[in-house]
């Protein structure tokens, strides 16, 4: 029998359905979420089948339901906060970061926060500069967070199960050009454990390591390099924390070279992190500096072709690649 | 010491009740004074910002509410986790960073968090527990255990956004929440009224939010118009915002000595001998043939002998251990 092959967003959708039917406290607040099931329609159908008191539409209002979300998981309910664009993450930020991180270190224990935030990352929407960003390593560079980047329809299907059902906050960035990727998930329950990396494709002269829209990006360049001769591994972190560094450092020993690419800004971003910890890890084994590649430090613009050069692309890997293996 | 009843006040006669919301008010008043010696003998590290003064507030709400009831607290909070029914020995190791404390040290002074007595936490963030007290509110009615949540915060989170935006989905979704804003007068060093527009009250109506202003240094006003909004919300009648004027008699910390620039020494008087809630509810438990003096001092020395010993329980503490640092991060 074919594999069954489901869109990223249905995967999303899936994995919520199921958490919600096997967990009656699963709720999900958010802006538009209910009838209209958010405007890239990740949640359509949802309200229908679990009803408006488990399906709540918000006003716009990020501080104060997100405030809610973590108050709501302290006392028996595991919400999944829906944030529409990771942009407005920064209207959050009091509440994911000194509330939502610290409840259970500054309680001793006591407390605890089971609660996820849904939100994207991504450009190339022609969305400018509010509506494009990429803001994982903010919330990767907090203790008391979790921080979830799926690449693929199947990790995003079992990660986000996993993360409903940890007990700390974990924020959840989808890529939103990613949604109506295809590819297979099982229509049983599984899950994936968070911090556990996935080597994509397996090579030998190079190691890519990439997130979230980054692996589909490295996968193509990999497929170029290999017309050239040059055999590369792609490992995705899967979570930047916790991160899995042993998987990331294997690959490296193994290749004796590595590209850290990631959409976010890379000045003091999570590609500076994964090329430190390649750095610190693996340095004797490396044939050549670890190379960083990440969205340009610049606002994201609107105009087309300003914004295309803003991002890696697999032309711009590929050509890296090549240089880093002596060709050029 | 005696234990909190389920269900503030209802089991007891009314002597008992208002003895016992005299008893609680006293021992909050001391327990403050033994945190400004240890502060001022360099025994506490850190930060301390006393209640004193402030007492009925946090004693008239806890006492109409149930101990599975929660609350959110804020910097100025140990009086809202004592009314609450939290032990001053376990609070005391708390402020000096011992193991024993309630955050097992990690927490201090301001971030007194207390699960057994429903204490969802107390603050640093001016404002920063509006949100979860609502979401704890919004947990209790999805769950239908009959809990309500009350949000204490001073005067000064009137400035923070977050508040209506919480305030407004409280009442969207009638939330049995009930916001307490302590007005004590000050935004730490700046009268409230050159930070504050309008009204207090106006800000709640402006959402349709049940409110209410009342003495907070008259505990049996607190207590009753509390009584009735817990009640209401209880009910599923959704939230309401009750102002309590009151005043702080310290500084805003421990260490804020010199007040003159923002506060005179006649206005600090003026609160202290004729508005101080200990001797206004004392003298009316005398009137009511509830206690005589002798009763009232009695109260005030087991509150000393009380803290004393919570005090020298926390000082004989040890220090949590090292490799703790690393504990708790996640769950």
């Amino acid at each position: 029998m074919p594999e069954r092959e489901l869109t990223f967003a249905q995967a999303v959708r899936e994995a919520l359905a199921e958490e919600m039917r096997r967990d009656s406290s699963v709720c999900i607040f958010g802006e538009d979420v209910a009838e209209a099931g958010t405007p890239f329609k990740v949640l359509s159908g949802l309200v229908e089948e679990f009803g408006a008191e488990r399906v709540l539409d918000t006003p716009i209002s990020e501080a104060g339901f997100t405030g809610i979300g973590v108050g709501a998981a302290m006392t028996g309910i595991r919400p999944v906060v829906d944030i529409m664009f990771g942009d407005f993450l920064t209207l959050t930020m009091d509440q994911m970061v000194n509330q939502a991180a610290k409840a259970h270190y500054m309680s001793g224990g006591h407390w605890k926060v089971p609660m996820v935030l849904r939100t994207t990352l991504g450009a190339t929407r022609r969305s400018a500069a509010q509506h494009s960003q990429s803001l994982h390593a903010w919330f990767s560079h907090v203790p008391g967070l979790k921080v979830v980047l799926p690449s693929t329809p199947y990790d995003a299907k079992g990660l986000l199960k996993t993360a409903i059902r940890d007990e700390n906050p974990v924020v959840f960035f989808e890529d939103k050009m990613m949604y109506k990727l295809k590819g297979p998930v099982p229509a049983e329950d599984y899950t994936i454990p968070l911090g556990v990396a996935d080597v994509k494709r397996e090579g030998d002269d190079i190691t890519l390591v990439a997130t979230s829209s980054m692996v589909q990006v490295a996968l193509g360049a990999a497929a170029l390099l290999e017309k050239q001769g040059i055999s590369a591994e792609v490992v995705d972190p899967r979570t930047t924390w916790p991160l899995d560094e042993k998987t990331i450092l294997d690959s490296v020993k193994k290749t004796s070279r590595a590209i850290v690419m990631d959409e976010g800004y890379g000045r003091y971003g999570v590609a500076a992190e994964l090329a430190a910890v390649i750095a610190e890890g693996a340095f004797y084994d490396l044939d050549a500096p670890v190379r960083r590649m990440s969205a340009m430090h610049v606002p994201i613009p609107f105009s087309p072709p300003l914004e295309d050069v803003t991002v890696p692309t697999e032309e711009s890997i590929f050509k890296a690649a090549k240089e880093m293996c002596g060709q050029s | 010491m005696t234990s909190k009843p389920e269900t503030g006040g209802v089991a007891s006669t009314e002597k008992e009740r208002w003895l016992r919301a005299y008893r609680q008010i006293v021992r909050i008043r001391v327990f403050e004074e033994q945190v400004n010696e240890l502060y001022t003998r360099a025994l506490m590290p850190g930060l301390a910002h006393l209640y004193s003064g402030e007492e009925a507030v946090a004693v008239g709400i806890c006492e109409a509410l149930r101990i599975d009831d929660y609350i959110t607290s804020t910097h100025r909070g140990h009086g809202h986790c004592l009314a609450k029914g939290a032990s001053p020995d376990r609070m005391f190791a708390e402020l000096l960073g011992k193991e024993a404390g309630y955050c097992r040290g990690k927490g201090g002074s301001m971030h007194i968090a207390d699960p057994a007595t429903g204490n969802l936490g107390a603050n640093a963030i001016v404002g920063g527990s509006v949100g979860i007290a609502t979401g704890a509110a919004f947990a209790a009615k999805r769950l239908g255990n009959g809990r309500v949540a009350v949000c204490f915060f001073g005067e000064g989170a009137l400035g923070q956004g977050s508040l209506y935006e919480v305030m407004n989905l409280a009442q969207l979704w009638k939330l049995p929440v009930i916001y307490v804003c302590e007005n004590n007068l000050y935004n730490e060093y700046t009268h409230f009224s050159e930070t504050t527009a309008g009204t207090i009250l106006g800000r709640a109506s402006a959402f349709g939010v049940e409110s209410g202003v009342v003495d907070g240094q008259d505990v049996r006003a607190v207590n009753a118009i509390a009584t009735r909004l817990v009640q209401r919300a209880r009910a599923g009648d959704g939230p309401a915002f009750l102002q309590a004027d009151t005043y702080r008699y310290s500084g805003h910390h421990v260490g804020d000595i010199n007040r003159e620039y923002y506060r005179s020494k006649s206005e600090e008087q003026h609160w202290k001998t004729e508005r101080d809630p200990i001797a206004l509810h004392g003298k009316w438990l005398m009137a009511e043939g509830f206690a005589d003096s002798a009763e009232l001092e009695r109260i005030s020395a087991d509150a000393r002998r009380e803290m004393e010993a919570a005090v020298k329980f926390a000082i004989e503490a040890p220090y949590p251990s090292v490799d703790q640092v690393n504990e708790d991060i996640y769950a």
